[in-house]
């Protein structure tokens, strides 16, 4: 995978290829019987076969229609298993480039007495410890517990750059399939063979594993209990078509049920959830069952890590605010100077700040001598020309100018407590014992990260910010960014109880984490994305993961969760709207014959009774194929409020499904008349 | 149509629609256990009962204990009713001296009373003593009522609850019902109905002399107390086989709109009850408003079909301004018929004015469609409001996903359970009405009490079980239904219609109470506007439409045609 996977096109003969010849391999009823719609087609369209291999026999003229009829129950059924072999061809095509890394591998595993043997890594159990070397490919996921390695791991991520993995810390999980790339790393394998990442992934992608979702459940009783109405109907119109003097043929009456079935939805139903899962790959991320995905649309709260998502992580230097008697350009350049050799990203904001929005020039004068920032200076500086620059915390650089912090300037002293109450980090400029003024240190709030924000409040989800700060600078930085709320000094157990009781008041709360001690939270969310740069822990805790690590992809899963959710209701109102059309083309035309008058209800002004069934019949089978594309793109979805995403779709997927099919029956009467196919 | 014909509708409408919110706050109240007005008089009588039959009024029940008490007492009603109208003869007040009701009429009665659809194989005047109409029939008028309405509350209370097991008490709801809603206004009405002149006597008959010189026997009795609960609590039965046409039972154009106005004001300020209790009263409105839409629509349509009258008698010199007056009172006239024909449909009502039979094809359509749709318009007391509910219930199902989040409705979540109890219920309408339709229809013996022949015939048998299943109770006409086959499976259809639906859609509600209740968001599917209001007169057409719509098509639909065509069978 790489990071910028495209989906395959809709019309890839690599993957429509493979997938005509599963969709026939599906027609194995004891397959179907998880799709109760399909599986009803599938024994109408044998009953249907059987008949005209009688009419053939005693009745030929008949059996053009009857085998016409027959041949498009059988595309029905067959469109629908192609609908979901697509579906997966894409899955597999993802997968395919994974089970690459997953070759045979040689491990190489310790035992008693510090010497190695060679196993195939198959034969890896839990617990047993192995040793990677430079090269070697990684045989199985584990936690390093001894040395240090940078590791490729764009097998998996995509991301060609090498991370680190160590002993120890957040950063100890490795993933079988990646390579070593430095150094020599100990193993303890966590996982068993088959049921590593790689595989549960594979499986997943492959749609092997794939269970039916609650409200796919929930769907498929709803569609049942449709055609078991619709069978009784069916049955009821035998008996009265006899008290009428109507003699029904069982094709008809078959064409009948079949059109009236919800075939559409209950063809494309498993394709849109295998979809859903796709779409998730394509954005790097990996869920470990569809049920995840689901409850992502639901999500009502985003619990959010402040560092890394909300804002960039670093503090940055944001304002100058320069002591009485010296100008902010004077400041600017003294900090500049102060900060040429603090190599920390603040040091370097500041240059930045300096350089940027003030204009000061990159000075090229020689130094007399360089101070570099340490951890127990915590200041930086120069000396030149007499001068003695120095720029660091507070109280570091008040002591270098040999102040006490009541001697300090009375402005200078409100000038860092306005900084430190708005939420940032004061630091301090000094010329030997003058003090010149202070930098305003930030934490920066991405860009756009606000409107995003607003668009999740549109769509009825709540942002909650989680920071280790202090309330005052979490309250300025949850303002600037305009989450809902926050939670300051948050602890790995505040997170925990925070979910649980929004959970308790009914709300689905989705949250991402990477370490260890997240692991807790991550499982109790109801949507929890682990990094995959984190923990083997929270991995396992979480039920989706991100390959790419970046913590605001939470926004993305939700919309994609909410995309699913919307493709499998805008399908199912479309296919039921749909039956109306059906009726006005199949009763007048089952009737006609008995009661002259009903023709008043052929409104199409279909050509006979034949090919008003015969067009109802064909147009049933090819909406489905119509309709692919749609399920496996997801309908379109702009984030907005509830009210008026129902609005559009029930023009166009309520009001669309009513209509379309009139037209599109019209149409094809004429084609089959034309043709004269009956 | 004329304009006075439309005032009139409107104006019992309007009526309407001013009683809801007093009468819908009234019933929340009761229903709540607060005080009210009537506590002083009805309190003791309250308590008393539950200090007699030895109830606990604060220990709630879950859905299953209270489904099954429900199920108790309705059986316990339909056995003592059966054993009413056997015994009839040894019992007092039956100055006719009427003989014991036949078994399967007996059946088929109690059964019909019991169910609150009223479906009547027997001319009241001829078959039932005094005390079979008062203490078997107008009991049963006050207690399927008041059953139905403990329901509906109890279904009501699943979306006011958050993680609770239980949904109420049925013994003090249907107590509550009786007491402080049916009885007091039933007493008032009654008065009213008596003052219009209503017979309430328990003499039998009065001779009188005709024009003609001759004597004719007019037969009275308790007329005015049953009507009022007739109406009142949707039941429909008539103390005379000719039901609200007869001039005893609804004498003038007041007390047939006194008759139209009681039937629906009650169920629905249900509905209004409904939004109050889970405390969105917005909520109440929306249904309420598409309860309106497609009531007044089925009105329209009834008047403009009887309006424009039979094309084949204008064809033969019959003035087409006097429209379609077979099967009408005159004294009502088509506006006040076809009112009364869809709101007694609407509604399970099931009481007549005209013979629904003798309507034009699409006249006779509409109260039979009506009653397809589910009975939910507003339908019975009680039962109407929970089958509307789980009509919202399906409409937010099918719908709900398109705004991307997992179905909810008043901040239950629908999931796989509730749905399998949903098409459960859903299915037992078409089951029995198409059924027992195309059985019949091919069953010599049932195609034997047809009245007339051709579709129209078709539409008898159809009328007969949509009304039965639908527990309305309306008779179509011309269908001979005291036949042993009628009796039977007409009183089967009622029992399908009313228990084997309300038991999973109490399963719903036990489902329901026991969840989380979600806070409402902007991203929640909002049920209270517009927009909800349109999807569920959809999803209720939509889905009543593909169930009975081949049926219909060969009664009154080809009816309909053939009558334009000039044809006749």
């Amino acid at each position: 995978m790489s990071k910028d996977h495209k989906a395959p096109g809709l019309l890839d003969p690599a993957i429509l290829m493979p997938a005509m010849r599963d969709a026939v391999k599906k027609l194995n009823p004891r397959q179907l019987l998880r799709n109760p719609v399909i599986f009803v087609t599938e024994v109408v369209a044998g009953v249907v076969t059987l008949l005209f291999l009688r009419d053939l026999v005693s009745n030929p003229a008949e059996a053009g229609f009857s085998g016409q009829i027959a041949a498009w129950l059988w595309f029905t059924v067959l469109f629908a298993t192609f609908a979901e072999a697509v579906a997966e061809g894409r899955g597999r095509a993802q997968a395919d480039s994974l089970k690459r890394t997953k070759s045979e591998l040689v491990a190489r595993r310790l035992i008693a007495g510090g010497k190695t043997e060679s196993v195939p890594s198959t034969s890896l159990k839990i617990g047993d410890i192995v040793i990677v070397k430079v090269g070697e490919l990684i045989p199985g996921d584990g936690e390093v517990i001894e040395g240090v390695a940078s590791v490729n791991e764009s097998a998996i991520t995509g991301e060609s750059a090498p991370v680190i993995r160590e002993s120890g810390g957040d950063r100890s999980a490795v993933t079988g399939g990646t390579q070593v790339l430095s150094d020599e790393i100990k193993v303890k394998i966590t996982v068993a063979p088959g049921s590593s990442f790689v595989d549960r992934m594979i499986a997943l992608i492959e749609g092997a594993k794939r269970q039916k979702t609650p409200n796919e459940i929930a769907l498929s009783i709803l569609l049942s209990g449709l055609t078991l109405i619709f069978l009784f109907v069916c049955v009821a119109i035998w008996g009265l078509a006899g008290y009428s003097g109507t003699v029904l043929s069982v094709t008809v009456l078959a064409a009948l049920l079949v059109t009236l079935i919800p075939t559409t939805i209950g063809g494309l139903l498993s394709s849109i959830g295998i979809a859903g899962m796709d779409r998730l790959v394509r954005f790097n991320v990996i869920a470990t069952s569809g049920r995840a995905v689901e409850a992502a649309g639901d999500v009502d709260t985003l619990l959010l890590d402040k560092t890394g998502t909300i804002t960039f992580g670093n503090r940055m230097a944001s304002d100058f605010v320069a002591a009485p008697g010296v100008t902010q350009v004077e400041l600017a350049e003294a900090a500049l100077l102060a900060s040429l050799s603090d190599e920390t990203p603040e040091g370097r904001s500041v240059v930045a700040l300096a350089t940027g929005e003030f204009g000061v020039a990159m000075p090229q004068a020689k130094f007399d001598a360089v101070i570099g920032f340490t951890a127990e200076t915590r200041l930086s500086g120069v000396d030149l020309a007499g001068r003695r620059l120095r720029k660091g915390a507070v109280d570091a650089v008040l002591k270098f100018a040999g102040l006490t912090e009541d001697d300090a300037p009375a402005d200078f002293r409100r000038a860092v407590d306005t900084i430190a109450r708005s939420g940032g980090t004061p630091l301090a400029v000094a010329d030997g014992t003058r003090l010149l003024g202070a930098i305003h240190l930030k934490d920066v709030v991405k860009p756009g990260i606000k409107e995003r924000f607003a668009a999740l409040r549109a769509m009825g989800i709540r942002t909650v910010m989680v920071t280790g700060d202090n309330p005052v600078t979490a309250a300025a930085i949850a303002s600037e960014a305009g989450v809902d709320d926050y939670l300051a000094q948050a602890t790995p157990e505040d997170k925990l109880a925070f979910i649980r009781r929004e959970q308790q008041g009914g709300r689905l709360i989705a949250m991402c984490g990477d370490g260890t001690n997240d692991a807790p939270a991550l499982a109790q969310a109801d949507v929890g994305v682990a990094m995959q740069t984190g923990t083997q822990a929270a991995r396992e805790a979480a039920n989706m993961v991100d390959l790419d690590s970046s913590p605001t992809k939470l926004i993305e899963i939700v919309e994609i969760g909410k995309q699913l959710l919307m493709t499998r209701g805008s399908l199912t109102t479309f296919s039921i709207a749909n039956d109306v059309a059906k009726y006005f083309a199949i009763i007048p035309a089952m009737f006609v014959a008995t009661y002259p008058a009903l023709d008043a209800l052929n409104v199409m002004g279909l050509a006979s009774p034949q090919s008003a069934i015969l067009s109802a019949v064909i147009f049933n089978a090819l909406i489905i194929v119509a309709l692919i594309p749609l399920a496996l793109r997801g309908v379109s979805y702009r984030p907005s409020g509830a009210a008026s995403l129902l609005r559009r779709n029930l023009l166009v997927y309520g009001l669309g499904g009513l209509l379309l099919p009139f037209a599109g029956i019209k149409i094809i009467d004429l084609a089959i008349t034309a043709l004269h196919l009956v | 149509m004329t304009i006075i014909g439309w005032l009139q509708i409107s104006l019992l409408f309007a009526a309407v629609a001013l009683v809801i919110k007093p009468l819908g706050l009234f019933m929340a109240r009761v229903f709540e256990g607060e005080r009210t007005f009537l506590s002083p008089v009805m309190g003791p009588l309250e308590r008393g009962i539950y200090r007699l039959s030895g109830i606990d009024p604060r220990k709630e029940q879950g859905w299953l204990a209270y489904t099954l008490s429900m199920l108790a007492f309705s059986l316990i009603g339909f056995v003592s009713l059966y054993a009413i109208l056997r015994l009839q003869a040894y019992l007092p007040l039956n100055p006719q001296g009427f003989a014991a009701v036949p078994a399967d009429l007996a059946f088929n009665t109690a059964v019909s009373f019991v169910t609150n659809t009223n479906w009547q194989n027997y001319a009241g005047e001829a078959t039932m003593s005094h005390f079979s109409q008062m203490a078997g029939l107008t009991v049963h008028n006050f207690l399927s009522a008041a059953t139905g309405m403990a329901l509906a509350i109890a279904f009501t209370r699943a979306f006011t609850r958050s993680r609770i097991a239980t949904l109420g008490n049925f013994w003090v709801d249907m107590t509550r019902a009786t007491l402080f809603v049916l009885l007091p206004l039933s007493i008032v009405t009654a008065i009213v109905f008596v003052a219009m002149g209503l017979p309430q006597t328990l003499q039998a008959s009065i001779s009188a002399t005709t024009l003609e010189g001759a004597n004719q026997i007019i037969s009275l009795g308790p007329v005015a107390s049953q009507e009022a609960i007739k109406q009142l609590g949707t039941n429909g039965g008539g103390f005379f086989n000719a039901n609200a046409a007869h001039p005893f039972e609804n004498p003038t154009a007041f007390s047939n709109y006194l008759n139209i106005f009681a039937m629906l004001s009650i169920s629905a300020a249900l509905v209004y009850t409904f939004g109050q209790m889970v405390g969105n009263r917005r909520q109440g409105w929306a249904l309420i408003s598409a309860i309106a839409v497609l009531l007044i629509a089925g009105v329209a349509v009834t008047y403009w079909a009887e309006a424009q009258g039979n094309t084949i008698l204008t064809a033969l010199g019959v003035d087409p301004a006097l429209g379609n007056m077979e099967g009408k009172e005159v004294r009502f006239g088509q506006a006040m018929t076809a009112l009364y024909a869809a709101v007694t449909t609407g509604l399970s009502d099931g009481g007549v004015n005209g013979m629904h039979g003798s309507f034009t094809g699409l006249g006779g359509l509409i109260p039979m469609f009506l009653i397809q749709l589910g009975e939910v318009l507003p339908g019975g007391v009680g039962s109407g409001l929970y089958g509307l509910i789980v009509f919202a219930l399906l409409s937010v199902f099918v719908a709900g996903l398109m705004v991307g989040r997992t179905p909810e409705f008043l901040g239950k979540k629908i999931e796989g359970r509730e749905m399998k109890f949903a098409m459960l219920a859903i299915l037992i309408l078409p089951l029995a009405i198409l059924g027992f339709t195309a059985i019949s229809a091919m069953l010599p013996i049932a195609v034997a009490s047809i009245g007339t022949a051709g579709p129209h015939g078709l539409s008898e048998i159809l009328y007969a079980y949509t009304s039965a299943a639908g527990n309305n109770g309306s008779a179509f006409g011309g269908l001979s239904g005291n036949t042993l086959w009628y009796n039977t499976t007409l009183g089967i259809a009622m029992l399908l219609g009313r228990f084997a639906y309300v038991v999973p859609v109490m399963a719903i509600a036990g489902s329901l109470a026991a969840k989380v209740k979600v806070p409402a968001s902007s991203g929640t599917f909002p049920t209270d506007g517009p927009l909800f209001v349109g999807l569920l007169i959809g999803i209720i057409l939509i889905l009543g439409g593909l169930q009975f719509f081949p049926a219909l098509a060969l009664g009154p639909i080809v009816e309909h045609f053939a009558m334009l065509a000039g044809q006749t069978f």
